[in-house]
């Protein structure tokens, strides 16, 4: 039988506030436990909850992000269940009207093709605390320091047929959360966080499969594995004549596979209902203004400007509109030495090698944009070449300076002066007579790659610092032909 | 000096008649002459008292002193007070010594009032009665073997007898007005929104206020201007200026057009002397120039069934976070996660608090959320929408608080929807967020009623004017239990 996969993603992204949703605790994370939790982290009698603004403005640009209405009015809801890391034993949470509604964003898949997905909604919701197994004997551990975190949990539609592509749509809401600023991203430290709704039915067959919930995933590499195992899981089942369970699973990234956590039969009621200690959130437009004021230009529009306005490939603008931080720092760079392209292979090749080679992010990358860019500027205008300008590339990371400092310092400003490079040549052709005769006695059809080997003695001999072009032409000249 | 109103005590220090060391010597000698037969405190906080009444003689020395400096007052124990047992009548909260004051504690606190100590309440304030209390009911300083009413009962009770000038109280469903009907005070339940909640412990958040009781229309002004304002801590209390409530208490009658809820009188079980009371009551208003009509609220007969759905609903939530993990009672040695939870829980909460959570946590269960909650919620719309008709008539509702006087001990204990009947004209006015005050009315039996008059959100000013001028009158607010 021929089986469809179809995905659904609820991804929790952290946002990025300095203070908690409902209280002015700090959310840095990596504090010594519950010192950052205040009375209101910590559920104390009679303590209330406070809107954070800034939560609010985040969920406003991610609904303009994703073209998504905005709810006019949304509310804040209970979500009852006991936990000992949920201090008051509700989430606060949004329910039947979550913040931001339905949009869409588009992911390019393999083939580079285009598919949208929907994004049914995304709810503001605050975090809980953390419940700490492994450092107390026969007892938990309970840090609120996360409690009252704010989160915007966004859910897709169930539009995904692969892995794959359930991959492509968490990194494309990862790079616009990354790229509006609302999020830092972090995976490890669970900032970003996905579930994954899967299920299969026959090809051709509307009605959807009983799905099950994989939880537990911190990387992208995980949800493909986690997804692609519990494809297998649910065929096989079918295929042995069972029926999937309604249920959630969480994935075990060591032996790569998904297990039960709780079915369905066991879930709670949550017996959600509107906060009472909560107005609604009712947005006007003066509000949407301020909130989507400073909004930069988007992923999407931004690698559509770079084809049309730098002369990139589809390709190489977008990766080079991966993150935020790297295209600002390609525009830098573009904007110093006025040549797209050669800007774009240096960002994508040297520095990107240099980069993952270094294990760092752009974002503390020792050479910065407008370095780069003088250093692209002294080879066009030929102070030195390409491959001398990896050089001062390696002695620029390594901190000796700017490319001129560089250049100077090591002596490696290129030989155009005809006359010394005349010399050079000179010199290799009175050192080589065999070659020269070879090169002479040969089909002229032959004679481009030949002469390869009289450039590299001169570059050679020139320490690499001659111009290449003007070696070129001497030589053809004087060993003729 | 105990049989002073707090408008004549704080003339008095003004006057430097008495210190507030000394007013608060003898308040605090009261409660220990007294209270063993009220049972209305369940902590008495004698060294604060008189650490704050000596300081509040300093400032007075300063010449910083304001209207409220160095008056006695005793705080319900709902109101989280730093330092101090909180433990809103519950056993769950019998160890737990708050780590912060409430925002009207700490207001009341910085106009310079001294703490007497916190007083005896329904558990939660789930109760008319103060018979749910885990410290034991309080007893009506007018016959001991009768309830004050509740859930603010120890405030009552302790004011009637004066034990202390006044005493801060909160109404969800009638818990300020109520116990002030039962032992013949006054007391005033706000605007939702009108004093801040923070610090309060929650019952049904949509419903609780916090408000002031005291034995008259003017010491409520004094306090309830020292109590309201916005609070940037609590997202429901309202941004708005707090009136002048002082200034506006002798504005004379002329012209008030007061509407007597038709619905209410023709109630089952309206005790025939407090009819008589509140038909003796709407004589000194016509007296005083006031046209008297009647009103009607058509759907104020669902406020008891509305009112518990949607407090339970509350409450079922709000009490979740008593769970024996952070803070209050936790069994001893639990096996696991579950039977901590069961346990301190089951131990924790009485039985009108367990059958409030059961009833809530029902209401808003899966497959009942509509037929219940959300039901409730409409009825309540329907409520609201009653009063701003009469309103568009009448500038006050009026009716008895309580169907009537206080009842035995014991006497209602078993029948919990007898009991709920208690609020049957105080439940719709929390629905509708509005705020009302219940004055003393004549006697009925040799015991206290009460008149309540209902106001448009945000008229506590004419609420009280309007009471004031009928005590200004007449003597039912003065008159005092006997052997206290």
């Amino acid at each position: 039988m021929q089986w469809e996969v179809v995905i659904g993603l609820e991804i929790h992204t952290q946002l990025a506030t300095r203070s908690k949703i409902f209280s002015g605790s700090s959310t840095a994370f990596g504090a010594e436990p519950n010192t950052q939790a205040s009375l209101i982290d910590l559920g104390m009698p009679g303590t209330l909850p406070v809107l954070n603004r800034r939560a609010v403005e985040y969920a406003v640009r991610f609904a303009k992000a994703i073209g998504a209405e905005l709810g006019e009015r949304s509310v804040f809801a209970r979500k009852n269940y006991f936990y000992p890391d949920l201090p008051k034993g509700y989430q606060i949470s949004q329910f039947e009207l979550p913040i931001v509604g339905r949009g869409q964003v588009e992911i390019v898949l393999e083939d580079g093709s285009v598919k949208t997905i929907g994004v049914t909604r995304a709810h503001l919701e605050e975090d809980a605390g953390k419940s700490l197994h492994e450092d107390f004997h026969g007892m938990t551990g309970i840090d609120l320091n996360r409690a009252g975190t704010p989160l915007l949990e966004i859910v897709s539609e169930p539009d995904m047929r692969s892995a794959k592509e359930a991959v492509a749509y968490a990194r494309k809401i990862h790079q616009i959360v990354t790229w509006l600023g609302i999020c830092d991203g972090n995976m490890q430290e669970g900032s970003f966080r996905c579930d994954a709704n899967v299920s299969v039915r026959p090809l051709g067959e509307e009605k959807l499969g009983t799905r099950t919930e994989l939880k537990n995933i911190n990387s992208f590499r995980f949800l493909e594995r986690a997804i692609d195992y519990e494809i297998g899981r649910q065929i096989d089942v079918l295929e042995d004549g069972g029926r999937i369970v309604q249920e959630t699973r969480l994935y075990d990234a060591e032996r790569d596979e998904t297990r039960s956590m709780r079915s369905k039969e066991e879930a709670n009621d949550y017996r959600y209902f509107p906060d009472p200690d909560l107005l609604p959130v009712v947005l006007d437009e003066a509000f949407i203004a301020e909130a989507t004021r400073d909004m930069p230009e988007l992923p999407d529009a931004r690698r559509v400007r770079f084809q049309e306005q730098h002369g990139l490939s589809a390709y190489d603008a977008n990766v080079l509109t991966a993150t935020r931080a790297q295209a600002d720092y390609y525009e830098v760079v573009v904007a110093v030495c006025g040549d797209a392209k050669l800007a774009a292979n240096w960002v994508m090749g040297e520095l990107a090698g240099a980069l993952n080679k270094a294990g760092r992010s752009i974002e503390d990358c020792p050479v910065p944009a407008p370095a780069l860019g003088g250093l692209l500027a002294r080879i066009l205008d030929d102070t030195i070449s390409g491959k001398i300008a990896k050089q001062v590339f390696e002695a620029m990371w390594a901190g000796e300076g700017d490319a001129d400092t560089v250049i100077e310092a090591r002596g490696l400003r290129q030989i155009t002066d005809s006359g010394a490079i005349e010399a050079l040549v000179d010199e290799v052709i009175a050192a080589n007579p065999q070659q020269v005769e070879n090169y002479r006695n040969a089909d002229p059809a032959r004679r481009p790659k030949m002469i390869g080997f009289f450039v590299g003695q001169v570059m050679k001999k020139s320490q690499g610092k001659a111009n290449p072009q003007q070696v070129n032409a001497l030589l053809r000249e004087k060993l003729g032909g | 000096m105990h049989h002073k109103t707090l408008a004549e005590l704080s003339a008095g220090l003004a006057a430097g008649e008495f210190s507030s060391v000394e007013l608060t010597r003898h308040f605090l000698e009261r409660i220990r002459a007294h209270d063993e037969r009220l049972n209305s405190f369940i902590t008495v906080t004698e060294e604060q008292a008189l650490a704050q009444a000596k300081a509040a003689d300093a400032r007075r020395a300063a010449g910083e002193a304001g209207p409220l400096t160095g008056i006695p007052l005793a705080h319900k124990d709902i109101f989280c007070t730093l330092d101090v047992r909180t433990s809103c009548g519950s056993r769950m909260l019998d160890n737990f010594v708050s780590p912060y004051d409430a925002t009207v504690v700490e207001r009341l606190a910085d106009a310079g009032m001294v703490m007497l100590g916190k007083t005896n309440m329904d558990e939660f304030a789930m109760g008319s009665s103060n018979e749910t209390s885990y410290y034991g009911p309080v007893r009506n300083p007018w016959d001991i073997e009768r309830v004050p009413g509740g859930s603010s009962g120890g405030s009552a009770a302790a004011v009637a007898a004066r034990l202390t000038p006044a005493a801060t109280g909160t109404d969800t469903g009638g818990s300020i007005r109520q116990p002030a009907a039962l032992t013949g005070i006054t007391g005033l339940k706000p605007t939702y929104g009108r004093c801040s909640r923070w610090g309060m412990i929650a019952f049904a958040s949509s419903l609780d206020q916090a408000g002031p009781m005291a034995r008259t229309a003017e010491d409520c002004a004094l306090l309830l201007s020292g109590m309201a304002g916005f609070d940037p801590r609590d997202s429901t209390s309202a941004e708005r200026p707090v009136d002048d409530y002082l200034a506006a208490l002798d504005r004379p009658l002329d012209g008030l057009k007061v509407g007597l809820v038709r619905e209410f009188m023709a109630q089952d079980g309206l005790h025939s002397g407090v009819a008589a009371a509140t038909e003796a009551v709407l004589d000194e208003l016509k007296r005083q120039g006031a046209e008297v009509v009647e009103v009607s609220l058509p759907h104020a007969y669902l406020s008891v069934p509305a009112y518990y759905v949607v407090a339970p609903a509350e409450c079922s939530s709000n009490l979740s976070r008593f769970d024996g993990v952070r803070f209050g009672h936790r069994c001893d040695d639990p096996k696991d996660l579950e039977d901590l939870y069961k346990r301190s829980r089951s131990e924790g909460f009485g039985a009108e608090v367990k059958r409030r959570i059961l009833i809530g946590a029902y209401a808003l269960s899966a497959g009942y959320y509509d037929a219940y909650y959300l039901k409730a919620q409409q009825v309540r719309q329907l409520i609201a929408q009653d009063f701003c008709a009469a309103f568009e008539q009448v500038d006050l509702i009026v009716s008895p608080t309580a169907p009537d006087v206080a009842f035995p001990l014991g006497a209602k204990t078993d029948d919990p929807v007898a009991m709920y009947l208690q609020d049957i004209y105080t439940i719709a006015v929390n629905l509708a967020g509005l705020p009302a005050i219940s004055i003393p009315a004549p006697a009925a039996d040799g015991l206290p009623t009460g008149f309540q008059m209902i106001g448009n959100h945000f008229d506590e000013a004419r609420l009280l004017n309007v009471a004031h001028r009928i005590q200004q009158a007449t003597d039912w607010h003065e008159q005092a239990p006997e052997g206290f």
